[in-house]
């Protein structure tokens, strides 16, 4: 690996020594590129959220909120969107993974420091020009984050199906772009940069969630392009690959022929069933590294893990259709699609149980990101069970975009991913900054967001099997009555959730100025990023980068004398890391 | 670093798992989330349903309770060493659950799921054929009339007032199509075969008291089939987002016993009689 390490050094060099903007704007350090993802996406975060809560006010008290029955679909449109693509994706994928891969792998940064640049500078353009998409005519897109035509493609079918559906794709393709600068530099960093003796079965499984994760977006993010340019063609340049011919939108027959509405939902969930696995895979990768680093043992079946992620994401590549069961597609190819999604509840069980199991004879350590890893465990093996009846094509039949749907998917890519980002905040914060985290206001913030979020979206499913059906502007619905009462509680805890978030903004932007300091391995742990000073420097090692002797997580080996060996540690003197 | 001391957390932690594991089983007896059921098909999926609950429930407590028991079991833990599990040991205690999911799961959907999804798509002998159009925001229903045929429709003859589905007059076929707008009529104990169409953007034709979804997609015909069994008034929503007035989009099934439904469908005329 001399030729782009050497190169790297001698990059690094001239960057130490760069002014205010080269090191703090159009950095190519990865931990400074990672810090601007993570600042953009509490951002856009605490849009995502306030429009989270404008909602639940709509729902619990109809007609109090200023919000009109035209506008509700765009504020859910836009929750969702910013949710998904701009925090989730931002923070967790391409911010924290930006943070953790090269310090993992024993990389001086990532294998293309411009272009990882460049899909930051990239994405943060799409920030302004999604939320603008409020102040055009019309009003912001508001077909759903899924956007299906017809409803996206003609413009009087709703209001935001004018200006801001088409800034909307625009800033999703933009989006697009640095989502997959961002997975290739993943990818070609995990493939290429390691560690002499970092083998791929000695690699943190932290890395091996990133790398199955970023393949995953690459090869399914290529058709939500292809569907978005369409869409775009559609809607501008009078094609008609997702409009068929005579409808009638207000009396007026549109002028569109021959296509059909059921492509666009094939190409969507091709790209979006992967991207649950995109999002959600990663949390449940920095579960495993947090968890191993403050049980001090480590994780249960390693290789089991490893092996169940990349069946996760074969499987997940032949489901999508288990999102369109009552689309009207053929009733044989919903009986493949439901027998195909089961099967994935058997390797994404294995890394369920291997988590559970990880705890057996542990000695646990209550920091917060142990905290949020647990309550990980919690979510993911709820919002898994959820799965095994949304992937069963009768159930579906009652399910299918009902408020159990809401619920389920919250689970998974709002607390899963949520908790996983946090538990990974606090458990690499002291390698960015050289400091801690306010321990006690961590734990405050754990207990306030996760156990009203679990009651939260836990309820939200017996809303559905009682029929709610999602994305309502109000229920005046016999049949739901019963559940109703619900509705304002369901308020009161978001309000907390979102309230509680204050306590983790001031203890982040605090604790680089005031927290404990930090040395260079403050938990204890194993694998290579602890080897270097907190904050880590541009560069990432002082001096040389560090070879791997051994596993991710040698904690409490019998005979040792430390409880933690870490993986940089030669073997026995004088023998050689194997090759990689 | 060193926290050797149980931390109250180690106490507190397992018992809220302990707490939420009981507060979920609990919401379950005391929320009134159970829907009347009434068609045959209905029966059947919520018997699925009813054995995913029966089978995923005790594995979500043990899951919650395997946690908190581990962890409860670490406050009085303090040897350093841990001693691996053998290869073989790792690979039951992952094993085991896991065929105990994939079971529920698949075993599931292949025994009592897949013949109910026969019941819904595979054309039944005799049935009654209807019409269900949705269009911005209201759901239209119409029958073939006496010819048994439905007729012919055109997108250009639509007039919201005059002829909402642009039935063309020029069609025989067309003649006596029963058209009635918000509501379904269905005879109890008989299978209808419902035709879903739309005439704008996608909906969803759902009667949640009758487990059926099935989208209306414009250009394409799409199917579903349902035996009533309980005569009574039913809502149908809408489940797909088609615009600001989704949320209203309503109509109503009414069935009726089979000489109620011979009776009414006496009394009505074809459209252009
Ligand atoms: C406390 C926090 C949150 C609350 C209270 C909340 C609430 C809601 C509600 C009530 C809806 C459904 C609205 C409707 O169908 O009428 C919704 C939709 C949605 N939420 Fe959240 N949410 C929260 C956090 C998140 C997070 C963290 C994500 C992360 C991915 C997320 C992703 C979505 C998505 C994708 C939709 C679907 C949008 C659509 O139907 O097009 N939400 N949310
Ligand atoms: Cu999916
Ligand atoms: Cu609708």
């Amino acid at each position: 690996m001399e030729g782009p390490s050497g190169g790297l050094v001698r990059m690094s060099g001239t960057h130490a020594a760069g002014g205010f903007w080269t090191r703090y704007v159009f950095s190519r350090d990865h931990k400074v590129i990672g810090i601007q993802y993570i600042l953009t996406a509490m951002a856009m975060g605490l849009v995502g959220g306030a429009l989270a809560a404008w909602i639940r006010v709509q729902l619990a008290w109809p007609g109090s909120a200023g919000i009109s029955p035209e506008q509700y679909p765009s504020l859910v449109t836009m929750h969702g969107t910013l949710m998904i693509f701009f925090v989730v994706s931002l923070a967790l994928v391409s911010g924290l993974g930006n943070i953790i891969i090269p310090l993992q792998v024993g990389a001086r940064d990532m294998a293309y420091p411009f272009l990882n640049m460049l899909s930051f500078w990239t994405v943060l353009p799409a920030c302004p020009l999604m939320l603008a998409s409020f102040f055009v005519p019309g009003g912001a897109a508001a077909a759903g984050w899924t956007a299906y035509p017809p409803l996206s493609a003609l413009k009087g079918a709703i209001p935001g199906s004018g200006w801001g559906q088409s800034l909307w794709l625009l800033a999703m393709a933009l989006f697009i772009a640095s989502f997959t600068m961002g997975g290739l530099n993943f990818v070609a960093t995990i493939f290429n940069l390691r560690a002499r003796g970092l083998t791929m079965m000695r690699l943190p499984l932290a890395c091996w969630t990133y790398l199955v994760s970023s393949i995953l977006g690459l090869l399914s993010f290529p058709a939500l392009t292809a569907a978005a340019i369409m869409l775009l063609l559609d809607r501008h340049a009078g094609t008609s690959f997702f409009v068929p011919s005579g409808v009638v939108i207000a009396g007026q027959v549109q002028a569109h022929q021959g296509g059909t509405p059921l492509l666009f939902q094939h190409l969507f969930w091709f790209l979006g069933h992967p991207e649950v696995y995109v999002l959600v895979l990663p949390a449940l990768g920095i579960a495993f590294d947090v968890i191993a680093a403050f049980s001090r043992r480590p994780p249960h079946g390693y290789r089991i893990t490893v092996w169940s992620l990349i069946v996760v994401a074969v499987l997940g590549m032949v489901v999508w259709g288990h999102h369109m069961f009552t689309s009207g597609m053929n009733p044989y190819l919903g009986k493949y699609f439901s027998v195909v999604t089961l099967l994935i509840t058997l390797p994404f069980a294995a890394i369920g149980v291997n988590l559970v199991a990880s705890l057996w004879r542990a000695r646990l350590r209550w920091t917060p990101a142990m905290l949020w890893a647990l309550g990980l465990i919690s979510a993911v093996g709820t919002g898994g069970l959820g799965g095994v009846y949304l992937g069963n094509a009768t159930a579906d039949l009652h399910f299918h975009d009902s408020y159990f749907v809401v619920g389920h998917f919250h689970f998974m890519i709002g607390m899963v991913t949520l908790f996983g980002t946090f538990a990974g905040i606090f458990y690499w914060f002291p390698k960015l900054t050289g400091r801690l985290m306010n321990e006690r206001l961590g734990r405050l913030h754990f207990w306030l967001t996760s156990l009203p979020m679990f009651a939260l979206f836990f309820l939200m499913h017996l809303q559905g099997l009682r029929g709610m059906m999602r994305r309502y502007y109000e229920f005046s619905q016999d049949y739901v009555a019963p559940v109703l009462w619900l509705q304002p509680v369901l308020t009161v805890l978001a309000f907390v959730v979102f309230a509680s978030q204050a306590l983790f903004l001031i203890n982040f932007f605090r604790s680089p100025f005031r927290g404990e300091s930090a040395g260079p391995n403050p938990w204890n742990a194993t694998t290579l990023e602890w080897t270097t000073p907190s904050p880590a420097p541009h560069g990432n090692w002082p001096d040389e980068t560090p070879s791997a002797w051994r596993g991710p997580y040698e904690y409490s080996r019998n005979g040792n004398e430390s409880d933690f060996e870490l993986q940089s540690a030669p073997a026995a003197p004088g023998v050689l890391p194997s090759k990689r | 670093m060193d926290d050797r001391s149980p931390s109250p957390l180690s106490l507190a932690f397992p018992l809220a798992l302990v707490i939420l594991a009981a507060a979920v089983v609990g919401t379950f007896f005391l929320l009134d989330w159970r829907l009347d059921v009434a068609s045959e098909h209905g029966r059947g999926v919520d018997q699925m349903i009813f054995f995913l609950l029966v089978c995923t429930g005790p594995l979500f407590v043990a899951g919650h309770l395997a946690v908190a028991w581990f962890v409860w079991k670490s406050r009085w833990r303090d040897t350093p060493a841990y001693l691996p599990p053998s290869p073989r040991a790792e690979w039951l205690a992952t094993l085991i659950p896991v065929l105990l999911i994939g079971a529920v799961a698949e075993g599931g959907v292949l025994a009592i799921g897949m013949p109910v999804w026969g019941q819904v798509y595979r054309e039944e002998p005799d049935t009654l054929p209807v019409e269900i159009v949705g269009k911005q925001f209201e759901w239209i229903a119409r029958y073939p009339g006496r010819d048994g045929k439905f007729g012919r429709t055109e997108p250009t003859l639509i007039d919201d007032v005059e002829n909402p589905l642009g039935l063309d007059e020029d069609d025989p076929a067309a003649t006596d199509d029963i058209v009635v707008r918000g509501a379904l009529y269905l005879p109890s104990g008989r299978a209808a075969s419902i035709r879903i169409r739309s005439l704008d953007v996608l909906h969803s034709f759902a009667v949640p008291v009758m487990r059926t979804k099935q989208d209306a997609v414009p250009g394409l015909v799409t199917r579903t089939q349902m035996r009533p069994t309980t005569p009574g008034k039913y809502e149908i929503t809408c489940a797909e987002l088609c615009g600001m007035g989704h949320y209203r989009m309503r109509g109503y099934v009414n069935v009726l016993t089979p000489e109620e439904f011979e009776a009414w469908r006496a009394r009505q005329v074809g459209w252009f009689e």
